[in-house]
């Protein structure tokens, strides 16, 4: 479970404050999802539980279960579980789908003190996932993300989450730029890795994918707080009036 | 082209004092020569006439040619294994020891359409088909710009191997260097031939000697296909020069592509002229350097030269360095009167691995023809975070992700190797390399 307390976080060379006080708490199991307007710090809330520099936590504090979040490196944190499907997935030319993947895969089990899947075992398990996500075997050895369409990239990201099996995954925007089928896809891909020890938190704008995959509970984020919290009806009236009203709620 | 015509008069003149260049020669066990008697002759006037390059040389600007200019080399401690590069490949095998020929630890010299010698044999027998080219293609690279130390390597070569293609050849030839001397002070040249039609791959690899001078000179007549794949591994090459001059004819193709590890003071040279139509010539450096273990030193230096229509040529050179390592481009395409629809491409760049390190490039162009399309980039820069902070997302420790982002920036230069079996090895080789390094 993610657990989250008063967290403040700034730029690290800017004197500017992004997170105001953010508390939420994310129990195993469950799918939260947060909805706000742009500019209000889901992003930089994923980022700064997963470790990108650049941002300085200046109050507050962040755990996966017991691993006190913030002082981990990233690869430390992934290796404990946490996972963020990009809302900009990265291009690095040069360097094959598979191969990126099977380091990662392997890297994370070496940390964990399992044995490294070999050549045989991983590709067995890769093809079967990319076969779901109706992910080619020209997309798995092209470098990665590289000549991608945007949905392309962004079932990219979930064949990675399949692969790693993480406790904790952070979805930021992974239905920004995708098309009904495409959309149909990555949240069955979502909803096959649901289980009773496996939490999400989806970051989007729009129902439509909570349609797909169902939240048991939804956060409204505002200039860095979570301003509101409630059931899947949240999303229905943000969806029919804005944020507007929940906003001048909040005052 | 202001610049260019800068460049070409500082040609190198003999701004050193006499004695620099008398100190190299006397230090040298000049051989008499046989076949190549009246080169050797020749070279000597030559290099009397420009004299040893000095720092205030333009061509020189970058990299200071004291290392090369000494009388001897500094001596250099065994640090690395041989190289087992390639050595699943099957080839035929041609070892150097200290710069001399090993005939028992080499395969024998014949091979279908193959006619190889060694130069240090050859050159005491009298005639031989390469006395048409050695110090030929040398003397024609070194207009419009000088280039002392090739002159010095065609006057002074004790061996060499001179090779002549005749057919398809499928077993890359494989020159693989070693050292026993500490202090041995090496000048090479190896002549190559491809005759019409022909195709060959040759590969170097392993360290040479303390101090190495190596010149090529490959003819690559009409419609021959010339492939080198050079690893210098320098650990075991402290200081190195070395020349490639190729003369590439109709419908022909050249392609080289050097790896260096590390090592002190290197300067390789490339000079490339295109005199065939329908041509195509590649060049491509994979280059990293570590300043820690002695100074790091890294030049690229190639011209290229469009003589004749419809040609392709493409330079491809990255140099990866840390702990206030240099490396250095200097690469120019010339296309002369009359040589339309060539294409010409050019890109350096330097993936500096922190703030001490630096890397320079002098591209240039220099275009007599209206109907041609030429380009050129340089890029200079740091790891790029938001890759790293991906890599690292996924659980790849830091050390891996580095390894991954130098293997991302040199993969432009290794796709220029297109034998898909010698690539792999050197990404193998590299990979392992590089991890090793970064755990260490
Ligand atoms: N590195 C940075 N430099 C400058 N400003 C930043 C940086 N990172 C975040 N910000 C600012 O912090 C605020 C929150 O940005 P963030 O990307 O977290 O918003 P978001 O809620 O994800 O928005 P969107 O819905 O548009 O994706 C914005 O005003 C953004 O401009
Ligand atoms: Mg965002």
């Amino acid at each position: 479970m993610l657990n989250i307390k008063n967290l403040h976080v700034k730029l690290e060379d800017e004197d500017k404050q992004i997170l105001k006080g953010v508390d939420l708490t994310v129990p195993a199991g469950e799918v939260h999802a947060i909805m706000g307007p742009n500019g209000s710090g889901k992003s930089t809330l994923s980022y700064v539980l997963s470790g990108r520099d650049g941002y300085e936590v200046t109050e507050g504090e962040a755990s996966l279960y017991d691993h006190d979040l913030l002082d981990m490196e990233p690869e430390e944190r992934a290796a404990a579980g946490l996972f963020l499907a990009f809302q900009y997935p990265v291009e690095i030319p040069g360097v094959g789908n598979l191969t990126f993947l099977r380091t990662a895969v392997n890297a994370q089990r070496k940390a964990r003190g399992e044995d490294e899947l070999s050549s045989g075992e991983f590709l067995k398990v890769v093809r079967e996932k990319a076969k779901t996500l109706q992910i080619d075997a020209d997309m798995l050895k092209r470098p990665v993300n590289v000549g991608f369409s945007g949905g392309e990239k962004k079932r990219n990201e979930i064949l990675q989450m399949a692969m790693l099996e993480p406790k904790m995954c952070i979805l930021d925007e992974t239905d920004s730029g995708l098309d009904v089928d495409a959309m149909r896809l990555v949240a069955e891909g979502v909803n096959a890795l649901r289980s009773p020890e496996r939490s999400f938190l989806v970051i989007t704008h729009y129902q439509r994918l909570l349609d797909h995959i169902k939240p048991d509970v939804v956060h409204i984020m505002s200039n860095g707080r979570i301003i509101k919290t409630g059931g899947p009806e949240l999303a229905l009236e943000v969806e029919k009036n804005g944020y507007g009203d929940l906003l001048a709620e909040v005052g | 082209m202001a610049d260019t015509a800068v460049l070409a008069s500082k040609a190198p003149v003999a701004e050193k004092p006499r004695s620099v260049l008398d100190a190299r020669l006397e230090a040298l066990d000049l051989p008499r020569g046989g076949f190549t008697a009246a080169a050797r002759a020749d070279a000597a006037d030559r290099l009397n006439a420009m004299g040893l390059p000095g720092k205030r040389d333009e061509y020189w600007r970058y990299t200071d040619p004291a290392a090369f200019n000494a009388p001897t080399a500094e001596p250099l401690a065994f640090t690395s294994r041989a190289s087992t590069l390639f050595d699943e490949i099957e080839q035929l095998k041609l070892v150097f020891v200290d710069g001399r020929f090993d005939a028992d630890a080499s395969d024998a010299l014949d091979g279908e359409g193959l006619e190889i010698s060694t130069l240090a044999a050859a050159d005491a027998a009298g005639d031989h088909w390469a006395a048409d080219l050695y110090g030929k293609l040398e003397t024609a690279g070194q207009n419009p710009v000088k280039r002392p130390f090739a002159v010095l390597n065609t006057l002074a070569a004790t061996d060499g191997v001179l090779i002549r293609v005749t057919g398809k050849v499928s077993r890359p030839v494989h020159i693989l260097y070693r050292r026993e001397a500490q202090d041995a002070d090496v000048t090479i040249h190896h002549v190559i031939r491809l005759e019409e039609g022909s195709e060959l791959t040759l590969l170097e690899t392993g360290g040479i000697a303390a101090r190495s001078n190596v010149a090529i000179e490959v003819e690559v007549n009409k419609e021959a296909r010339f492939h080198h794949i050079a690893s210098k591994r320098a650990d075991d090459a402290k200081v190195g020069i070395g020349h490639v001059f190729a003369r590439v004819g109709e419908g022909a193709l050249f392609k080289s592509f050097t790896l260096s590890v590390n090592g002190s003071m290197m300067r390789n040279e490339g000079v490339i002229e295109i005199v065939g139509d329908d041509a195509v010539a590649h060049i491509a450096a994979a280059v990293l350097g570590d300043g820690t273990e002695g100074r790091f030193h890294h030049d690229d230096t190639v011209f290229i030269t469009h003589a004749a229509e419809r040609c392709e040529s493409r330079q491809v050179f990255k140099k990866v360095l840390k702990n206030g390592a240099d490396g250095i481009f200097q690469g120019k395409i010339l296309v002369k009167p009359g040589a339309q629809k060539t294409d010409g491409y050019q890109i350096s760049q330097g993936l500096l691995l922190d703030e001490g390190s630096q890397f320079l490039a002098k591209p240039e162009l220099e275009i007599y023809a209206d109907d041609v399309k030429c380009s050129h980039g340089s890029t200079t820069g740091a790891l790029d975070e938001t890759a790293m902070f991906y890599l690292r997302s996924r659980g790849v420790p830091k050390e891996q992700a580095v390894v991954l982002l130098v293997l991302s920036f040199l993969a432009d230069a290794l796709e220029e190797i297109e034998d898909d079996r010698l690539r792999d090895d050197i990404l193998t080789r590299l990979d392992e390399w590089l991890t090793s390094r970064a755990s260490a």
